[in-house]
């Protein structure tokens, strides 16, 4: 069941969940957002996270990614365990070891663009590898609009500034929480071929939520959510093979 | 719509403390001032009040030698329209409390005759007779604890007297009632002691039933040829219009002062209040057109944002008034602990000040919330849901720039020109450096960006906080420009004030120092001339090895009257030390004397020249200019021999008495110098420092009054900057979520709000000082004629006192919304809406 890609560190496990659950509120208003979830996101490994609305995507990221506290179980980044950590710890290790691509608020709108890709660098005090961000800034093709504040850039370049900056620090795993949610498809498109190029061309490894069967369809790897629990995995995915699966479970939900 | 207006203001707790705090705090301030000046204002007017009801017409002498003689009195009191006569006499006595110390503030301890019960009812003991007896007011008494049978040290022109109290009386006089003193003596005794034996200084002349004022006048104005040359006859009703329009304008300055004081709290409060409205209103822009969104219409949220400005005006307004009323009887207790001299009276509030304080609090906060108000109403529902905030138009901008350079530039122009003026410079000063003052307010936002960049190298070893912090301060330019200013405004007058008080005071200081070499001066603390005996017992010290008497004596010299000092002229030359520009003091012999440059040129007077004197004793002679020397606040105009002006002189007073004692001032010779003058309570003995701190005294006491008065301004600055910083992480708090998801811990998120903090604060305080330095430069231009020494200094440890308060008004601003900005719940944040 492994995807095997022809990157060196790609059999070790980049982050991983074991019986992880949170639950918000008690009594009445309590909600299980995450019931027991195990999974496992393999480094030089590319994820998509997808399942009906609610079901507790965003929620798994945010543990994963030190964001918030966890309820029971465990969320690892590499060999640490998150829950472990006290809030200047985790907070460190966003920063070195995390990067992230939000749907939106991700570039503060008094910086450059090229200074909002150095952000966790400057913050940080690292110098950044030249080279690796004149690469990653290619990548993402901003190499003419480094000078430009975000208000002056297309949402779509705004985003792909986001992914620089996730990319620049070469965290050990980037999360993204519905990173193409607010653009037009080809937009979108561009996107998502960064994240799938920096995880073939840059060993990088990815964890992306999204709603878009085309969106996953750039991934290795799809995980499906339902009620907080993992229903289903998918290898190779495309388009169609997602849309088939999620058909599956809108079905299955109905008649559950 | 009003239910919602109310929800509101119920719903935002603490917004809703912020807003009511900024217009409290802007009413109290305003109505505090306002109290105050009233109060003060009230209680002179009492002080100086006499009451004219029991007076037809009033005789007062014209001339020192001519007083109303007994006889006078007589005829007057046998005129057919005259029902009864009082005269009096009156005149400066000091009294000792029982630890020794002057009672009173010393102008406003008097001493008079007794006239009888009429005037003064006796409360106890009896009325004093021959020359060892007083009586004494019942509010002196009860403030001393003094009783009948007690014996009081006082003092009239020096010498200390010991007088028995026998009665105690009370009275409606307003000197008394606003907290001086009274002392009465026998008539025959207070003639003596204020130097008209039997004669008076007035005669209050009450009408028979059905006499006019005006024929009484005529007859008594018959009379007083023969009896007193140069006496004149006022009705009561002149007197008492004429004491009116006294007091009205002996307030008049002092008015001014406290009302410019009321303008700029004005000012300031009306400042604080509009912007906190306008954050507030900004705040709520979604939540308005999300209102719009479900079918209110514009008039009806504008209404709403009103009612809800009406309901936080009125109970702001109401309470900032009562503090308002507290921070009033606070100053007035300061300052008189402070050693101020201030008139005792009740606290007086006034209709206006209420009123003021309404209108302040309501109107403004109404007005304040209008204008935002009709411009959130005007955003379509849509543009104001999405999550931009609007950047401040580059056009508005534009128009702004212009007027405040405009303006700027006239109110700088008007400055320098006032500076440069002998007549009315302080008009041109003054409305050139408010018009400079709104100019440069009008400015700020476009001064914002130029001096935070300046700032940068301080803030570059903060990293990335730092930049951050210096980015967000000049991100709303307007509001950062708004917030500066109340800081600015304040800091301005706080460095203008402070830099010509100062400079006057090292000026005045190096002057004396520079031209006294004498140990000691003697005065009287009541600025009045000491007796002639006083100079005697001080020559015959033990230790006094020089002194001299500086004798002020009235002549007619070359055609002019001319109040010419006299001095010892064996002894000055190791007294002072003047610069002259012809001779020396060694001129200062027999009829030879020496006079200030500003007074040669004036009277056109030039070094050897002759000139006719007649003395007061009407003996004629010549002086001779020997010398001319350059004026200053210690001594000035002409300086004559007290050998030659004092035999012709009879009423010669001496000023001061200046010292030297064997080997310089010591504990040992104040001592025999106090022991020698009989431990007398009026007379001051002063060493250089004292005298230096004398000179200080009033200056720094001046100033205090001003810090506290602008310490309400910080207060308000200070509120003013967490307003604004509450506001930026409300904004930003996706930002700081996504910052401190990358991130950013929480201590540099709280680094970061700090700083931008310190940066507006900066930028106000130096704004503020630069101006005000400017400022008090310009004044320096309208006292150098007073002072030609003036030069001004900057008094660097003070301004930086000025800017750690503007740091500590950063620091503690930022304390709670720092506190926030750390608290934010990351994933709140950047949850998108
Ligand atoms: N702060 C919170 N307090 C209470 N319940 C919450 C909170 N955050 C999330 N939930 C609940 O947890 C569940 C999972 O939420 P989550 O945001 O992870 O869903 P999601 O899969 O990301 O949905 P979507 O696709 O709409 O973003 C939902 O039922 C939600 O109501
Ligand atoms: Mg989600």
């Amino acid at each position: 069941m492994t995807t095997t890609t022809a990157h060196p560190t790609a059999t070790a496990t980049a982050a991983r969940a074991v019986d992880l659950s949170k639950v918000y509120g008690d009594g009445e208003t309590r909600v299980v957002a995450l019931d027991a979830v195990s999974v496992e996101f393999r480094a030089g490994e590319f994820t998509a996270i997808m399942g009906p609305s609610g079901s507790g995507k965003s929620t798994l990221m945010h543990c994963m990614a030190g964001l918030d506290t966890v309820s029971s179980g465990s969320a690892r980044i590499g060999d640490t365990e998150l829950s472990a950590l006290k809030d200047k710890q985790l907070t460190k290790l966003r920063r070195d070891k995390i990067g992230f691509v939000f749907q939106a608020f991700n570039l503060l709108p008094t910086l450059t663009a090229a200074e909002n890709i150095t952000l966790p660098m400057d913050i940080a005090g690292r110098k950044a590898d030249k080279q690796w961000l004149d690469r990653v800034v290619d990548t993402v093709g901003l190499s003419e609009r480094l000078s430009h504040r975000p208000s002056q850039l297309s949402g779509g370049q705004q985003q792909r500034v986001a992914v620089a900056r996730a990319l620049a620090s070469r965290p050990e795993i980037i999360f993204a929480d519905e990173p193409t949610g607010n653009l037009d498809s080809r937009s979108g498109a561009e996107i998502l071929g960064f994240l799938r190029n920096s995880v073939k061309e840059l060993g990088q490894t990815v964890v992306m939520v999204t709603h878009d069967p085309v969106a996953a369809s750039y991934a290795d790897r799809v995980v499906f959510l339902a009620d907080g629990r993992i229903v289903d995995e998918l290898h190779g995915p495309t388009a169609d093979t997602v849309l088939e699966r999620m058909k599956r479970f809108d079905a299955k939900g109905r008649t559950s | 719509m009003f239910r919602t207006a109310l929800r509101n203001v119920l719903a935002h707790k603490a917004r809703l403390m912020m807003t009511v705090l900024a217009v409290m705090l802007g009413v109290s301030f305003v109505s505090g001032t306002l109290v105050f000046t009233d109060t003060i204002g009230s209680a002179l007017r009492k002080a100086s009040a006499r009451s004219y009801s029991d007076v037809a017409v009033a005789v007062t002498y014209g001339d020192v030698d001519h007083p109303l003689p007994q006889r006078l009195v007589d005829e007057i009191g046998r005129l057919p329209g005259a029902e009864s006569t009082t005269a009096t006499v009156s005149g400066f006595t000091a009294i000792a409390d029982k630890e020794g110390r002057l009672v009173g503030d010393g102008w406003s301890t008097r001493g008079g005759n007794y006239t009888g019960t009429g005037r003064y009812p006796m409360l106890e003991g009896r009325a004093p007779h021959g020359s060892s007896e007083v009586a004494l007011d019942s509010r002196t008494a009860e403030r001393t604890g003094y009783t009948v049978g007690d014996t009081l040290r006082m003092s009239i022109d020096g010498p200390v007297m010991r007088q028995k109290v026998t009665g105690v009386f009370s009275t409606d006089d307003g000197n008394v009632a606003a907290g001086g003193s009274l002392v009465l003596f026998e008539t025959a005794t207070a003639q003596k002691l204020f130097g008209k034996p039997g004669s008076y200084e007035e005669i209050d002349v009450k009408a028979a039933p059905g006499t006019a004022q005006a024929t009484l006048k005529a007859g008594i104005e018959k009379l007083l040829p023969r009896y007193a040359k140069d006496a004149s006859a006022t009705t009561g009703q002149n007197l008492a219009d004429e004491e009116a329009r006294r007091i009205a304008s002996d307030l008049s300055s002092f008015n001014t002062a406290l009302l410019s004081f009321a303008g700029i709290a004005l000012f300031v409060g009306i400042f604080i209040i509009a912007n906190t409205f306008t954050m507030l209103v900004a705040q709520r822009t979604k939540e308005l057109a999300l209102l719009r969104a479900v079918g209110a219409s514009r008039r009806q949220v504008t209404r709403s944002v009103l009612v809800e400005a009406l309901v936080v005006g009125v109970v702001a307004g109401a309470t900032g008034f009562l503090l308002g009323i507290g921070i009033a009887a606070v100053m007035r207790a300061v300052l008189a602990s402070a050693g101020a001299l201030l008139p005792d009276g009740a606290l007086a509030v006034q209709p206006g000040t209420a009123g003021a304080a309404l209108a302040v609090g309501v109107g403004v906060t109404v007005l304040a919330a209008w204008l935002p108000a009709r411009r959130a109403a005007k955003i379509p529902p849509v543009a104001a849901m999405s999550s931009v905030h609007a950047p401040a138009t580059v056009k508005g901008l534009l128009l702004r720039n212009t007027l405040g350079a405009l303006l700027s530039a006239a109110g700088a122009v008007l400055v320098v020109a006032g500076s440069g003026m002998k007549d009315n410079g302080n008009m041109v000063l003054g409305g050139g450096a408010g018009l400079l003052l709104i100019g440069v307010f009008v400015l700020t936002p476009l001064l914002s960006r130029p001096v935070v960049a300046a700032a940068a190298p301080l803030l570059r070893p903060f990293g990335v906080t730092g930049n951050l912090a210096r980015q967000n301060s000049v991100r709303n330019p307007r509001r950062t420009a708004a917030t500066a200013s109340a800081l600015m405004i304040g800091l301005t007058l706080i460095t203008a004030l402070t830099v010509v008080a100062i400079s006057v005071k090292t000026t005045v200081d190096e002057l004396a120092a520079a031209h006294l070499k004498a140990d000691y001066q003697i005065t009287m603390a009541t600025g009045q001339n000491l007796s002639p005996e006083v100079a005697e017992k001080v020559a015959g010290a033990d230790g006094v090895s020089d002194s001299s008497a500086v004798r002020d004596a009235h002549t007619e010299l070359d055609g002019e009257d001319e109040w010419v000092t006299g001095v010892d002229a064996p002894q000055i030359g190791r007294l002072l030390a003047l610069d002259f520009s012809h001779g020396s003091l060694a001129a200062v012999h027999g009829e030879s004397m020496v006079v200030d440059s500003d007074t040669a040129e004036r009277r056109g007077w030039h070094a050897g020249q002759s000139l006719p004197v007649r003395y007061d004793d009407g003996t004629k002679g010549r002086l001779t200019i020997g010398g001319v020397f350059e004026g200053g606040d210690l001594i000035n105009g002409v300086i004559m021999d007290n050998a030659t002006v004092t035999p012709h002189t009879p009423k010669a007073g001496d000023m001061r008495i200046l010292v030297k004692t064997a080997g310089g001032a010591s504990e040992a010779h104040q001592d025999s110098l106090v022991k020698a003058l009989g431990e007398n309570p009026v007379i001051k003995i002063q060493d250089k420092a004292a005298i230096s701190r004398e000179l200080s005294s009033t200056i720094d006491l001046m100033l205090n009054i001003l810090y506290g008065l602008l310490a309400m301004a910080v207060l308000v600055a200070v509120l003013g900057v967490i307003n604004t910083l509450a506001m930026s992480v409300f904004e930003r708090k996706h930002e700081i979520g996504m910052l401190r998801a990358i991130g950013l811990d929480r201590a540099a998120v709280k680094r970061m709000i700090r700083l931008e903090s310190l940066v507006i604060s900066f930028f106000g305080a130096v704004l503020g000082l630069g101006l005000g330095v400017f400022l008090a430069w310009a004044v320096g231009g309208l006292i150098r004629p007073d002072l030609p020494s003036y030069a001004m200094v900057l008094p660097w440890d003070r301004i930086g006192v000025f800017l750690a308060i503007a740091a500590l008004v950063g620091v503690l601003a930022a304390l709670w919304p720092a506190r926030r900005a750390a608290r934010l719940n990351v994933l709140e944040a950047i949850k998108a809406e």
